[in-house]
């Protein structure tokens, strides 16, 4: 048995999954992936299912070393420049750490979380069916809390098979999709208000709850219902005026009424959303967000079939291309700066 | 042919949840009709329907929508909501044992200066009640309690304390709650029990339910630290005296 060591990780880094339900009666919230399709994409790569467990790695940097023999992993999520051993890798491709090899990732740019699956996955203790990390109530496996360096996961040894390339669809742009309610009758005029003002995420958010810079939200009855149930993606509006979007480590249940509700189908795409970026909320029909999620479920089913292999050249241009945003030390104009590896410098594959 | 009651509210939470309003406010009767429709979806399974939250006024129906859209899921629930509550025939009832004041209970003689009384009084009419866990939230196994004694009901804090310890038994508003884990509160400390609502390793994790009966019995420090003691070891603590 192979295991990943971490060797370094910044804060909201943790093992999540698909979370896990069933408890919510009893007041235990569900935790799992912030963005799933992209928790997805890393598991696919390795041949993991879909949402099993995986290392969610906050908007810091990180870096995983592989001791014992080699482990081989799949990177997705927000962009950030990535090398092995100073070999520049892309994400949404898997790779193979010999044994000692080290694969530091730098800040998220584009977005906050990234995933990085281990082919045979997480070995842990499920609680409620689940490995994710929820630290209040001391749920997680293999560590019930954060991440943090120094700790250890145990891997299956890397089966030798070919590294592969995950083609996602583009990203989707445009404002972040709500179903007005449950409570949106409590805000009369500040409805408009908050539909058609732009919006921006404050850097005190967390995995409880985006908390949102913009104009005051006025409620008509005074900001405090009786407590009733929260979903993720409810957005409450507490006495300040300034909601917040409750992400999956919420409360299971808030006494601030809720204007409206993230569509389930851009609740990954507005978690990546970075602190400081201006969005806006469109109001859509409960038709329209019930289709969005058939579509979501069907693409996320069909992920496997946008698997291919790797092609060496090709992967280095997008590792380039992700690394020239940054503004490294990388010009795609001046084939100079290119640094194509040798075949030699390629992870073994034995 | 029984007569129907009045329709619930049924209002989007997102695509993939309907919150079923009974009211607005507290109220016991709408609780009931909470804890009934709960029953009847652990009966009666929908198809799709994936999980049940009960609050004090409001059932949470978190549903799948690939498997059933929210028209349809609608329809259903209404129906659902308006047959009559049936009686429940079978109730469990917990006594739970609480150190009340002292350092277990810091607000406790706050609260008898606020309401005119005394804290032996205060605490007379708390372990007094019967009470009925209307739902469950916020942090796992936070148990919040209906049936409060209306002579001792409080306004909550103005600056919520943000750390306050496991296993509190507190007062706010027209409520009372029993606490598991440490975290912040609003509400007016009365004292602690060893009882853990919500333990890791035991059968069953989670002890109480929406809709169990609780009555309290007021224990001394001493008799506490045993008992907390041994509930770290697993032991349930809480006496099961009806079910």
């Amino acid at each position: 048995m192979s295991k990943l060591v971490i060797t370094a990780i910044g804060p909201a880094s943790s093992v999540q999954d698909s979370g896990r339900y069933g408890g919510q009666r009893y007041g235990l919230t569900p935790s799992g992936a912030m963005d799933r399709l992209a928790l997805a994409a890393a598991n696919i790569l390795v041949g993991n299912a879909a949402l099993a467990a995986a290392i969610e790695i906050g908007p810091f940097g990180a870096a995983f070393t592989a001791r014992d023999g080699a482990v081989r992993v799949a990177l997705s999520g927000a962009s950030r420049n990535a090398d092995i051993s100073g070999r520049a890798v892309a994400s949404n491709t898997s790779m193979t750490l010999t044994d000692g090899e080290t694969l530091t990732l730098g800040f998220a740019r584009g977005g906050s979380f990234s995933y990085l699956a281990i082919e045979g996955g997480i070995a842990g203790e499920p609680m409620f069916g689940s490995l994710a990390v929820n630290a209040r109530a001391g749920l997680g496996s293999p560590y019930p809390r954060p991440l943090q360096a120094g700790d250890e996961l145990q891997a299956a040894a890397a089966s030798g098979a070919a590294e592969c390339r995950i083609d996602l669809p583009p990203p989707v742009i445009g404002p972040i999709r709500v179903v007005m309610g449950p409570q949106d009758d409590e805000f009369g005029e500040a409805k408009n208000l908050f539909l058609d003002s732009e919006w921006k995420i404050s850097a005190t958010s967390d995995r409880m709850g985006y908390r949102l810079e913009g104009p005051v939200i006025k409620d008509l009855h005074g900001h405090n219902i009786v407590s009733d149930g929260t979903v993720n993606g409810s957005i409450q509006v507490p006495g300040n005026g300034q909601p917040i979007v409750l992400m999956p480590d919420r409360g299971t249940s808030g006494g601030y009424p809720k204007i409206a509700t993230v569509i389930t189908a851009d609740l990954g795409r507005f978690a990546q959303t970075s602190a400081g970026t201006g969005f806006r909320f469109k109001a859509v029909s409960m038709a329209e967000a019930q289709a969005e999620v058939r579509k979501s479920r069907e693409m996320l089913r069909t992920l496997p079939d946008r698997l291919g292999p790797i092609d060496n050249f090709a992967l280095n241009i997008e590792a380039l291309r992700d690394a020239n945003v940054a503004g490294a030390a990388v010009s795609a104009v001046d084939a100079g700066t290119w640094q194509i590896p040798s075949p030699a410098d390629l992870p073994s594959k034995d | 042919m029984a007569a129907t009651l009045s329709p619930p509210r049924l209002l989007p939470s997102g695509d993939s949840a309907i919150t079923v309003e009974f009211s607005r406010s507290i109220d016991d009767v709408a609780n009931q009709r909470v804890l009934a429709l709960d029953r009847t979806l652990a009966r009666e399974t929908i198809i799709g329907v994936t999980e049940t939250v009960p609050t004090y006024r409001s059932l949470l129906v978190h549903y799948d929508p690939v498997q059933i859209d929210f028209d349809t899921l609608s329809e259903k629930l209404i129906t659902l909501a308006q047959l009559p509550v049936p009686p429940v025939t079978k109730m469990r009832r917990w006594r739970i044992p609480v150190a009340y004041g002292g350092e277990h209970g810091i607000d406790l003689e706050d609260v008898a200066r606020t309401l005119n009384s005394t804290p032996d009084s205060i605490v007379a009419r708390h372990v007094a009640g019967d009470y009925r866990v209307a739902m469950i939230g916020f942090t796992p196994g936070w148990s919040y309690l209906s049936g409060l004694d209306a002579s001792l009901q409080t306004p909550r804090l103005q600056n919520p304390r943000l750390l306050t310890p496991a296993g509190t038994v507190s007062i706010g508003g027209v409520q009372t709650g029993v606490q598991c884990l440490a975290g912040p509160s609003g509400w007016h400390l009365l004292g602690r029990t060893a009882v853990r609502t919500y333990q890791l390793h035991r059968d069953p994790i989670f002890l109480l339910e929406p809709g169990d009966a609780v009555t309290f019995s007021a224990v001394d420090a001493r008799t506490f630290a045993e008992q907390d003691r041994a509930a770290a070891a697993g032991e349930i603590i809480a006496e099961l005296i009806a079910s």
